[in-house]
């Protein structure tokens, strides 16, 4: 039982970053437009049919994968360090510096962090790095107030203390002494935090704020099909369970990690 | 208490000078011309320099920002520059949808979530409870713009028993409050069987029951009581997650909220407009997590004493 719950989300979410990285290479064409085969239901030759335009829903859900993919991982990169980087150095000097970040973390945490992604894309316009811009506007804040955290405590450990009477400088203590032992932690955020961005993805994707069409995303996939419910249901199903699958497997890894790792359970950071 | 109340509401002031300084600045900053976007690109230079006058926009930053925040604190918002309404009263229009639709959805989630999660923890390791815990991670994972769908589909274009979207008597909401509520309710299940089986194990507990008190008096007024201060910490911190899931579910069932306004406004690029529905959300935000806070000393006065 315990088994099954590690293997089926973990090749799910190999699926999806092999499709991810390997879409490119694939005979697909996600934009080629077949009139007559416009919202033409799933059948032997299409497995997952046409959409609206007559194009194959199958091939658009893989450049989906991608895009959401894609997104995924870069916002987690610039949010992890550029959060690492604020908290870390905000925990170590304290004082004002300190005062002034904390103070800015709590104006960052009083906002719903999808609104503030939703303003800051529809004023930048459709267009991924757009995406992953606003997205990352909102999600350092939870690794700097991690990183912040761990950096209060780390820092009057003995190792710290005897790195800097040996006389070794700030960035060096910081680099060695400090970093590898908070990076745990803060990957286990950047887990989590993927089917967050994932979500947050496709929700901009779907109010039309998201990805510059043609480019597929799931989110706007399941926007374009909630037109067509009756006659084409296969244009929301499709992409809303990829969607499912994808976050339901990374919460499923995620609790049995943070179970594995006996992070205090606390249910409120997903 | 009174100082207790004094220093909240200045550090609610700060926060929230901080945030309409900060959308401020975003929605300033940001490349893009907002008078170019307004006329189009085939405008006339004199065209956009003289809108750019009007607006203020000539200004220095600094000095847009002091007028907008002298502005506000005067309980002026400006002027919609799409319908050149007051802001003001666009907002007093629509935020009572927006509201009745976040309390339905919290009033789903809370009636979801403690049966649910109050059974689980009575029956640990049983069928239900591992049915309910399947519940709470399939509530996480869905995405509201789905499940939206997903339940149109089912319950008005199908069963046809439920209006399709609008806002117009109880049956509208009903598929709305669903859709916003799953997801708090799926965390709050969680949250409410993890409490309770920390607090089942008490001692106090143990001396109910050998008071001879029935079983729903010792989960209703000892268990959950006592439970109940970080079940009410997760619902202010989530209360965010819930706003912004207004949002989209507004946008689903065509509801004419906040949500709706914001998402209309940026489509025609009135960013007056969308930094106004921002602050209000902001501030309810902030007001309820403000309102939490003061709730702890009510719930439970050994918070009260501390302070």
């Amino acid at each position: 039982m315990f088994r099954y719950q590690i293997i089926i989300p973990s090749i799910i979410l190999l699926l999806w970053v092999l499709l991810a990285l390997l879409g490119p290479l694939l005979p697909l064409q996600p934009d080629f437009i077949i009139l007559p085969n416009i919202l033409h239901p799933p059948s032997f030759e299409e497995w997952l049919g046409y959409d609206d335009l007559g194009r194959p829903v199958l091939d658009r859900l893989i450049m989906g994968a991608r895009t959401s993919c894609l997104v995924g991982f870069w916002v987690i990169f610039v949010s992890l360090t550029v959060g690492t980087l604020l908290g870390t150095l905000s925990g170590w000097f304290g004082g004002y510096i300190d005062l002034i970040f904390v103070r800015l973390m709590d104006i960052f945490l009083a906002f719903p962090g999808i609104l503030l992604a939703i303003a800051l894309s529809g004023i930048l316009g459709p267009g991924i790095e757009n995406v992953v811009f606003a997205l990352s506007c909102v999600g350092w804040v939870g690794f700097a107030r991690l990183a912040r955290a761990q950096t209060l405590s780390l820092k009057h450990r003995e190792h710290v203390l005897a790195a800097q009477a040996l006389g070794a400088g700030i960035p060096r203590i910081l680099r060695y002494h400090v970093l590898p032992l908070l990076l745990a932690p803060l990957f286990i955020e950047a887990t989590f935090g993927i089917a967050g961005v994932v979500v947050a993805e496709a929700s901009l994707s779907f109010l039309g704020l998201g990805v510059q069409p043609p480019t597929a995303s799931w989110g706007s996939m399941i926007r374009d099909g909630t037109g067509y419910m009756l006659v084409a249901p296969h244009m929301v199903l499709a992409p809303g369970l990829a969607l499912l699958l994808v976050v339901l497997s990374v919460n499923i890894l995620g609790d049995k990690l943070r179970d594995r790792l006996d992070v205090k359970s606390r249910g409120d950071n997903n | 208490m009174l100082s207790f109340l004094l220093s909240r509401l200045l550090s609610m002031f700060v926060v929230l000078l901080g945030v309409v300084t900060l959308v401020f600045f975003l929605i300033h900053l940001v490349p893009g011309d907002p008078v170019q976007a307004m006329l189009g690109e085939s405008a006339l230079a004199a065209d956009l320099e003289s809108l750019r006058i009007a607006l203020g926009l000539n200004e220095p930053l600094l000095t847009q920002w002091w007028l907008y925040i002298t502005n506000l604190l005067q309980g002026d918002l400006g002027n919609s520059l799409y319908s050149k309404e007051p802001i003001f009263d666009m907002l007093v229009e629509r935020f009572p949808a927006t509201l009745e639709l976040a309390v339905a959805g919290l009033l789903v989630a809370v009636l979801l979530a403690l049966p649910l999660g109050s059974i689980a923890a009575l029956r640990k390791d049983s069928v239900y409870d591992n049915s309910a815990m399947v519940f709470s991670l399939l509530g996480v994972s869905i995405p509201n713009f789905w499940l939206g769908p997903m339940l149109i589909f089912l319950f008005s274009l199908t069963l046809g028993w439920l209006p399709v979207s609008g806002r117009e008597g109880f049956a509208s909401l009903v598929l709305p409050a669903i859709t916003l509520g799953t997801a708090l309710a799926a965390i709050l299940a969680r949250m409410v069987r993890a409490t309770l089986l920390e607090v089942l194990s008490e001692d106090y507990i143990r001396t109910a029951r050998a008071k001879g008190l029935r079983e729903s008096a010792i989960v209703i007024h000892h268990a959950l009581r006592n439970a109940s201060l970080p079940i009410i910490t997760v619902l202010g911190l989530q209360l965010g997650t819930l706003l912004g899931g207004a949002v989209i579910t507004e946008i689903i069932f065509a509801w004419p909220g906040i949500g709706q306004l914001t998402i209309e406004s940026i489509q025609r690029r009135d960013y007056p407009v969308v930094q106004a529905c921002i602050l209000l959300i902001s501030l309810s935000y902030v007001l309820v997590n403000t309102f939490t806070d003061m709730l702890y000393g009510w719930l439970d006065p050994r918070v009260r004493y501390s302070v």
